[in-house]
């Protein structure tokens, strides 16, 4: 069902891209409710400080202002997806510079921001605990003196500052080693980057007659949100609803809370509408950001090339709040042995909390730090050994059949496609020939890194319609924050059902009307979603057939689907079309037709047997996804910076559903990652933001990209997948960093383990050597 | 203290009472509803609140509105005529440069400036007159793509 002129397949652009851009598409700070209040909130001036009181009487007597609260105004209700750590406002202690305290509803933005400034907290300072040293020190100051006991999820193996502490041990690295012959190790940092989505957090809530609220908000998950709010403010889920405007941009920043719950909370107090957009400058101090990392690892190879043994030691600074941390370091660690068949793996984590912004999920969760460090000494063993990186990678790949780390089989693998689409299409054998001569005024190298990355987690739903008029309503609750899922499960339905996609009614995400779904994260919307609109469609149709059999006198295995919305008696002109299907049954015989389906992400879990797994969160995870990304790179020998030139993205995305989102998604990915590479970092100094503005911390613009960027779609289909797909969000972030490291090793003969690779590092570096 | 200005938007005069720190930004969202324009900084670094004042691509967010009395502004939502996307607005959703859109009110207006002022832009002309606009999203590959696009259709057309 998936010919020449297939609805699954088709580069169609968005659905809804006339209204992004014309004007009309409503994100939150675009709606505006009667009687409006905005908000505004007080960030801690401290990273670490008792709160000794807070005294709002002055804010809350200035003119205009309808609302003060702070802790006290809660009972202690703790939020967390998995560990529950983390208060709606600060109470007792802040744990970050920024962290929300109070905050204020008033009738207009400046009256807010006034009445913020009339808040008198008073803190008494505690020594604050800056990064992963000073968190594992002894005798270092506790962030959380309560983590015994706050409620968990799962046994993490906390202490001290430690969060969790977890470990994947296969085959026995200590005998291997030994028997390589040659073995690389050093030690990999990688920074804080800011998610620097374009729409910054925001949420506008109100509350009816019968004190429910009604959240609009920019979020991953109206689950998560609705949850989170929830837990914060002791509601029951029949409380609060939430709904979703136009979302714009998320990356992981904006899957769990952002505003939410304090907007609802100020809601809840005035009884009117409030909106809270905050700054960029507070977006960056409150919000969330990629975990710095400290990798150690040594890996080891025989002679011939064979990979024998990686060792790891992780370590990730999850910043003052748990959020989604456990969940990262467990997947930095499963991602860690890379995509190749390493027999003896052992890989040790430890989560440690600091006060600094929480770190959260962000675009390859756990796995682009990781990566940077495996794919920086693959390159570093080719070199040893003497042979072509993208040799020494096919040697090793996995392939389909294999196992990843903990057992699980992988069912479909383009890795070695991916590599090998590279090699070609980059002319990587020439280039990498023509590097740069000593002595030469611009340096040139091209560096390849590969890598995978999973699809999958979690719990999702479908519910499939026949309209009256015989069109299709389709309905998930995945929220679109701009990656293309509404167009990607419209095609899915429209390819399952026949129907052209205008015939699609897509249901706007919203927790009183859609069927659950975990959120849009772990690259999951196109595989698990999109399993669920297939097998709920496919409900569907046997529920038509039913009809159209009673119509057409026939048995419903006669049947088969018309393009167009009618289903026939197969090998005749004897049909009936969905609409005459849906009169029948809306106003005849049988009842308006609804197919469903629901699962959560049912692959094969971890064998306990095969892999020792400690302290980890997960029992499976999803279906493997790879790539391999090269990049070529001219350097400046007497700045330091690196300017990339070309870059060639192979990415095996099972299929493709929309092969222009694809790209847009391996595109998009493959710039984020410049700039982790490149040039962003968060920087704190004596536990403040020095750069929390666009102007301070730089985001790649056009200026920054190279000429000429390379999508390849490499298409090894999934078996479990909706049409053979794999999900595509998160790969295109995941190989950049170590394929830049590898191309200014191969340009410079430089080798340099900490991100960003700033003109001043490799400066200093060059200068060094 | 609030002053009263007629404001000439996609060709309309509209009155707003304006208090004197207001910038074009807070008007246009606030008092006209247009809300194209985006708030993405609000210190003129995004670019996402790019209009036309005179022709000119400006950051609405940086610009006085009661300043604005004197010109002719052009939002995202005056691009169309008769509800009939503008070639460069069809060249961005046929490229596929469109993905979360909260920057593609202020990149379609850059977009839009630069080629009333070079007629057949090159790649270098492209990125240059794009620099000031940031997008997290589309690697901006597609968006130039689309500017390509635009002067393509206009050749043909």
């Amino acid at each position: 069902m998936s010919g020449p002129d297939s609805i699954v397949g088709a580069r169609l652009p968005r659905l809804e891209a006339q209204g992004k851009i014309n004007g009309a598409a409503r994100y939150t700070d675009d709606l505006y409710r009667p009687f409006m209040l905005h908000g505004a909130i007080l960030g801690s001036a401290y990273p670490h400080a008792r709160i000794l009181a807070c005294d709002t009487a002055k804010a809350e007597r200035l003119p205009g202002v309808e609302a003060v609260i702070s802790a006290k105004d809660f009972p202690y209700l703790p939020m967390g997806a998995i560990v529950k750590d983390e208060t709606v406002l600060a109470r007792n202690k802040v744990r970050y510079v920024g962290e929300p305290v109070a905050a204020v509803a008033a009738v207009d933005l400046a009256i807010a921001l006034h009445a913020l400034k009339l808040i008198e907290v008073e803190y008494e300072e505690l020594p604050a605990v800056l990064d992963m040293d000073q968190a594992l020190a002894p005798g270092a100051p506790i962030i959380h003196e309560d983590l015994p006991k706050y409620f968990k999820i799962f046994d993490c193996r906390f202490g001290g500052n430690v969060l969790s502490e977890q470990s994947i041990i296969e085959g026995d690295v200590d005998a291997a080693f030994p028997t390589c012959d040659v073995v690389v190790e050093g030690e990999y940092r990688t920074q804080a980057q800011a998610h620097a989505y374009l729409e910054p957090s925001a949420a506008l809530a109100e509350v009816d007659d019968r004190d429910k609220i009604t959240i609009w908000s920019s979020h991953q998950s109206i689950n998560r949100v609705q949850a989170n709010v929830c837990e914060a403010l002791g509601l029951p889920m029949a409380q609060v609803r939430v709904v979703t405007p136009r979302v714009g941009g998320g990356f992981g920043g904006k899957m769990e809370a952002t505003v939410q719950p304090i907007a609802a909370a100020l809601a809840l107090k005035t009884k009117r509408p409030v909106k809270i957009v905050l700054s960029r400058e507070d977006d960056f101090a409150m919000m969330r950001s990629r975990h710095p990392a400290r990798i150690w690892m040594r890996t080891g190879a025989r002679r011939d090339g064979t990979l024998v043994a990686r060792e790891v030691k992780l370590i990730l600074d999850g910043g003052a709040y748990s959020d989604d941390s456990p969940g990262v370091l467990a997947f930095g660690l499963y991602m860690a042995r890379g995509p190749y068949r390493i027999a003896n793996f052992r890989a040790t984590g430890k989560l440690v909390y600091t006060n600094k912004l929480r770190a959260s999920g962000f675009r390859g969760f756990g796995n682009p730090q990781v990566t940077f460090a495996g794919e920086s000494q693959l390159d570093e063993l080719a070199e040893k050994l003497a042979v072509d990186p993208i040799d020494l990678r096919l040697r090793n790949a996995i392939r389909t059949g294999d196992k990843w780390v903990g057992g699980q089989t992988v069912n479909s693998s383009g890795l070695a496609e991916c590599l090998q689409k590279v090699r070609s299409r980059s002319d990587w054998d020439k280039r990498r020939r023509a590097r740069s001569q000593s002595g030469a005024t611009t340096l040139r190298g091209i560096g390849v890194a590969a890598l995978s990355h999973i699809c999958g987690v979690l719990g999702t739903s479908a519910i499939v319609r026949l309209a009256e008029d015989g069109s299709i309503v389709l309905n998930t609750g995945a929220v679109d924050i701009g990656q293309g899922a509404d167009t990607a499960l419209a095609q899915i339905c429209a390819e399952a059902l026949q129907v052209d996609i205008a015939r699609i009614n897509s249901v706007s995400p919203d927790t009183d009307a859609s069927p659950y779904n975990w959120g849009t994260a772990a690259s999951r919307v196109t595989y698990m979603a999109g399993r669920a609109v297939a097998a709920a469609a496919g409900a569907l149709k046997q529920k038509m057939f039913d009809q159209a059999a009673a119509m057409l006198e026939c048995s419903a295995s006669d049947l088969e689907l018309v393009r167009g919305g009618a289903v026939r008696v197969a090998g005749t002109d004897k049909r009936v079309s969905f609409f005459e299907i849906s009169l029948r049954a809306h106003y005849g015989i049988g009842g308006p037709l609804i197919g469903e389906h629901s699962f959560v992400y049912d692959g094969e879990p971890f064998d306990l047997k095969r892999t020792t797994m400690v302290g980890f969160p997960f029992s499976n995870l999803g279906v493997h996804t790879f790539g391999a990304q090269a990049v070529e790179v001219e350097v400046d020998p007497d700045t330091g910076k690196i300017t990339p030139l070309a870059a060639w993205l192979a990415h095996d995305v099972g299929r493709a559903i929309n092969p222009l989102a694809v790209e847009g998604q391996i595109e998009g990915g493959f710039v984020q990652g410049l700039g982790y590479a490149l040039c962003e970092e968060l920087v704190w100094d004596a536990g403040r933001l020095t750069n929390p503005t666009m102007m301070d911390y730089k985001i790649p613009g056009t200026l920054d990209v190279p000429l000429q960027i390379e999508s390849i779609i490499v298409e090894e289909t999934e078996p479990s997948g909706p049409f053979g797909a794999k999900g595509v969000g998160e790969p295109g972030i995941v190989g950049v960093a170590p394929a830049i490291a590898n191309a200014l090793a191969a340009a410079t003969g430089i080798r340099i383990k900490h991100l960003p690779l700033t003109a001043e590092r490799v400066f200093t570096a060059l200068a060094g050597n | 203290m609030t002053i009263s200005r007629t404001i000439h938007v996609n060709g309309k005069a509209r009155r707003a009472v304006i208090e004197g720190s207001e910038t074009l930004l807070d008007v246009l969202r606030d008092q006209f509803g247009l809300t194209g324009a985006k708030r993405g900084c609000n210190q003129g670094v995004c670019g996402s609140c790019t209009v036309l004042i005179d022709r000119k691509a400006a950051r609405s967010c940086l610009f006085l509105a009661a300043l604005a009395d004197k010109s002719e502004i052009v939002t995202v939502e005056g691009l169309a005529t008769d509800g009939k996307l503008s070639p460069v607005q069809q060249a961005f959703v046929d490229a596929g440069a469109v993905q979360c859109g909260f920057c593609m009110p202020g990149m379609v207006i850059a977009a839009t400036a630069l080629l009333a002022e070079i007629a057949a832009p090159n790649a270098e002309d492209i990125r240059a007159g794009l620099a000031g606009n940031l997008c997290r999203c589309s690697g901006y590959v597609k968006v130039v793509a689309a500017v390509r696009r635009a002067v393509a259709s206009k050749d043909v057309g």
